[in-house]
Order: C-alpha cells, then sequence, then structure tokens
C-alpha cells in the first residue's frame, strides 16, 4: 500500500497536521492498517522534499508544522489514482504452493490438505463477516475494506474448490504413457511476483 | 468426524443422529447422506455447505421432516419424527419450523402481510392475531411500510424480507433455509443473511444451506458435507478485534 499517496489524498481537502494525518489515515483505513507517528512524519518528509507537499515555514519540526499539497502533488495523486497496480504476474502464494506440494507428497491426501485450509479460511470469513454486522454497519471504510477482504478469502476459498475437483479428476485418470511426457504447463514461463 | 462441539446443557432445537438417506436400488444405490450427527441449538445459526450433489438439500428437507431417513433419527425441539402421527408432524412443520426458499415462494395474489401471516391463518389461528402477528414480522424486518404492497410491486430484497417474516411469524422455533439469498446482488444478499441472523439472535434456530461462502460466514458455525458425509466444520473463531491486532494465528 503506497502511504505517501494516501496522504496526499488526506492533504488534498485541505492543509493538515501531521498527527491529525495518522487518525485521519487510520479511519480512512477502517483502522484496519495501523501507522505509527514517525512514519508519517518521514514520508511528510519526502514529500515536501520532493515538492508534493509543502509546510508552513514556521521554523519548527513535528506537531506544530502544519502540510498542504502542491500542483505538483495533485498531479502526482490524479495519475496514482488511475494507474493500475502491477497485476500481471501471479504471487508467490503459500497456500497455493501447499496444495502443489501436498499432491506430489507420497501419503499425503491433497483433500484433507485442502480441507484444513478451507475451514481456517471459513475462519477468518466468520470475523470478518462479524466485523462487518458490528462496526462496519456505521464505518464506510471499514465496511469497504471488510468487503475487499471477503472477496479476496473467497476467491481463495474457490481455487480451493476448483483445485479439489482437478484433483479428484486427475486420480479417477489413467495415468499417461512414459513415452508421452507431460507438455510443460504454461505457468513454468510465467514469472511471480515477491 | 466428531460431533460439532456444544454448550452443555444446551437445548437443541433439531437434533440429526446417524442420519443415513439413500435413494434408488442396488446396483444403482445412491447415498445422498451418510450417518450425518447434526445439533443446532436455540440462537444458533448453522450453515451447510459443500458441492452439488453433496447432500446439502437432502439433509434439509430431512431436517424439515419433508422426507424420511432411511436410518438415523431426527428430534425437532426434542420430539423424535420417527414415528410421528401424519397429522402431528403437518401441525409440526406448521406452527414450528420456518422455511425460506431460493425463489422466495410469496403467493402473488396476496399482499404482504397476508404472505406473512399466512402459515398463522392455515394453523387455524383467528385472522385478527395472524395478522397483528403478520404485522409485527414485518416489522421486524423492516418492511411494515410494504404491508399492503403485492409481491409484484415489491424489490427482490424486499420480497426475501417478507418471505422471512413469513418464515418466522408467530413462535417459530427452527428455521430453515436454501440458498435463501437467491439471485440478490452481494449487498443485499449479505442484507438477507443479516436479517436471518439476527432472527437466531431473538431465539430461532436456523440451517441455512449455501454454496456462497460469503453467506455462510455469517453463522455461528459452519459444517461442510461432501458425497453426503460432514467433513469439517468451523471451530467458534476468536472475536473479530483480532484481526485490527494482527492475532488471527
Amino acid at each position: 500500500m503506497s502511504v505517501p499517496h494516501v496522504l496526499l489524498a488526506l492533504l488534498s481537502e485541505g492543509a493538515k497536521y501531521g498527527l491529525q494525518l495518522r487518525e485521519e489515515f487510520e479511519a480512512g483505513t477502517g483502522e484496519v492498517w495501523p501507522l505509527n507517528v514517525g512514519q508519517v512524519y518521514r514520508t511528510l518528509g519526502r514529500l515536501e522534499r520532493d515538492g508534493l507537499a509543502e509546510s508552513d515555514d514556521t521554523g519548527q519540526d513535528g506537531p506544530q508544522k502544519r502540510y498542504r499539497i502542491t500542483g505538483e502533488g495533485q498531479r502526482v495523486l490524479a495519475a496514482w489514482l488511475r494507474t493500475p497496480p502491477d497485476l500481471t504476474s501471479p504471487p508467490r502464494d503459500e497456500l497455493v504452493m501447499k496444495v502443489l506440494v501436498a499432491a506430489r507428497v507420497p501419503g499425503t491426501d491433497a483433500h484433507e490438505v485442502i480441507l484444513a485450509h478451507r475451514v481456517y479460511l471459513l475462519e477468518l470469513m466468520q470475523q470478518w463477516t462479524r466485523l462487518k454486522e458490528g462496526e462496519a454497519r456505521d464505518d464506510l471504510s471499514l465496511a469497504l475494506v471488510v468487503d475487499s477482504e471477503l472477496f479476496r478469502l473467497d476467491a481463495v476459498i474457490r481455487w480451493l474448490d476448483a483445485a479439489e475437483v482437478r484433483l479428484a479428476r486427475a486420480a479417477a485418470e489413467p495415468p499417461r504413457p512414459a513415452s508421452a511426457p507431460a507438455p510443460a504447463p504454461q505457468l513454468r514461463r510465467l514469472g511471480a511476483r515477491r | 468426524m466428531s460431533r460439532p462441539e456444544q454448550d452443555a446443557g444446551a437445548v437443541s432445537v433439531l437434533e440429526l443422529r446417524g442420519v443415513s438417506k439413500t435413494y434408488g436400488q442396488e446396483p444403482a444405490l445412491v447415498h445422498a447422506l451418510a450417518g450425518v450427527d447434526l445439533s443446532v441449538r436455540a440462537g444458533e445459526m448453522v450453515a451447510v455447505m459443500g458441492p452439488s450433489g453433496s447432500g446439502k438439500s437432502t439433509l434439509l428437507t430431512i431436517a424439515g421432516s419433508l422426507e424420511e431417513p432411511t436410518s438415523g433419527n431426527v428430534l425437532v425441539c426434542g420430539m423424535p419424527l420417527a414415528g410421528m402421527a401424519r397429522g402431528r408432524r403437518a401441525r409440526l412443520r406448521r406452527r414450528v419450523i420456518g422455511y425460506v426458499f431460493q425463489d422466495f415462494n410469496l403467493l402473488p395474489g396476496l399482499t404482504a402481510a397476508e404472505n406473512a401471516a399466512l402459515p398463522l391463518e392455515l394453523d387455524g389461528v383467528p385472522a385478527p392475531r395472524a395478522r397483528a402477528a403478520g404485522l409485527a414480522a414485518l416489522e421486524a424486518l423492516g418492511v411494515a411500510g410494504r404491508a399492503g404492497w403485492f409481491p409484484d410491486q415489491l424489490s427482490g430484497g424486499e420480497r426475501q424480507r417478507v418471505a422471512i417474516a413469513r418464515a418466522v411469524v408467530g413462535d417459530r422455533r427452527l428455521l430453515l433455509a436454501d440458498e435463501p439469498s437467491g439471485a440478490l446482488d452481494s449487498v443485499n444478499a449479505g442484507e438477507v443473511m443479516r436479517l436471518l441472523h439476527e432472527a437466531c439472535q431473538r431465539g430461532v434456530a436456523a440451517v441455512v444451506v449455501t454454496h456462497d461462502a460469503q453467506l455462510a460466514a455469517w453463522a455461528d458455525r459452519i459444517v461442510l458435507l461432501r458425497d453426503g458425509r460432514m467433513t469439517g466444520h468451523t471451530t467458534r473463531p476468536p472475536g473479530p478485534e483480532s484481526l485490527l491486532t494482527g492475532e488471527t494465528r
């Protein structure tokens, strides 16, 4: 997540103090992403250095300084909002690795492995849903963060469902003859993020 | 699999003990359910998840006494359904069990209030009392303002609220729902689950069958079904505060 851009977004509403920015950052992200005050001032320092924000020229550091966004900061913020993040290559997901590996380890029931992950993910989704039912009902930012997390976890569960079906089908198919090696899977040519 | 944990001493509104159901005959015998144990207590919402053909709907029809198990016992409010006279069983269905269907199943010629009051009227409750209970149920679901409207004048979300009102009207103890969000969008579908969960918080026990993890996540407990067997279940997770402090695992 880009802290500098979120701070620029908060400054686009008007001039603000560092502590105020931290509070608004946390409230605006449903308090799911905590931010320490040192990080706020370091980021503000960099934004000022790069000409994206400016402060009152009081000669003081720390909580007395008020920051405002510059014209260049507004341009950079607008461009960032419209630039999609890089999702071209699949992330190196530990869960995906575990299921891929489980299918190859002798004596391991991949369905049992999948079940353990599915139960854990469902329990996490129950927790997020409790949050949605409670605090997030009156907090739009939190509701959006919770929805995003629920859709992400839901997608992982759907992938587990699909993986289970594929593994069951593969187990039911007769093994390929040794003279006809399987073609290299397309995924091998894809780079992985991280 | 061991039986999902229960609070000691809690009264089960629904109890399935070793329930099995087979269809057809050898060699084409189909085991829709195989030795399912499930206990749902008052105030609890249990979601049943599983792929198509896992036995979810069969479980619901057996729990609702619409079908009999091949073996095993079903108890509703402590009363075994096996051997119960047909009339008594029908009465139990009308008075104790409420159903929510995927396609709402409201009667088009009746208003929302009349639809909500219908189960009580069918059960012989005098009309004014049935109507008052129907209105109270609509009120609890936030659609009292639509009492005089017909189903085709209501939005999808409103129709499902009326359907839930009809399912909980009077003194229903057990709510059985099969994919209750129908074709609603995700926000409205979540709203339906919130209403069902609130009904449970008022003391009703509910079993919700769904293939949708986001809807199942509203439940207090999720049980997983596969090939007619219960393969797993969630345990009560910690409160949501742990998500904000990174203590989930």
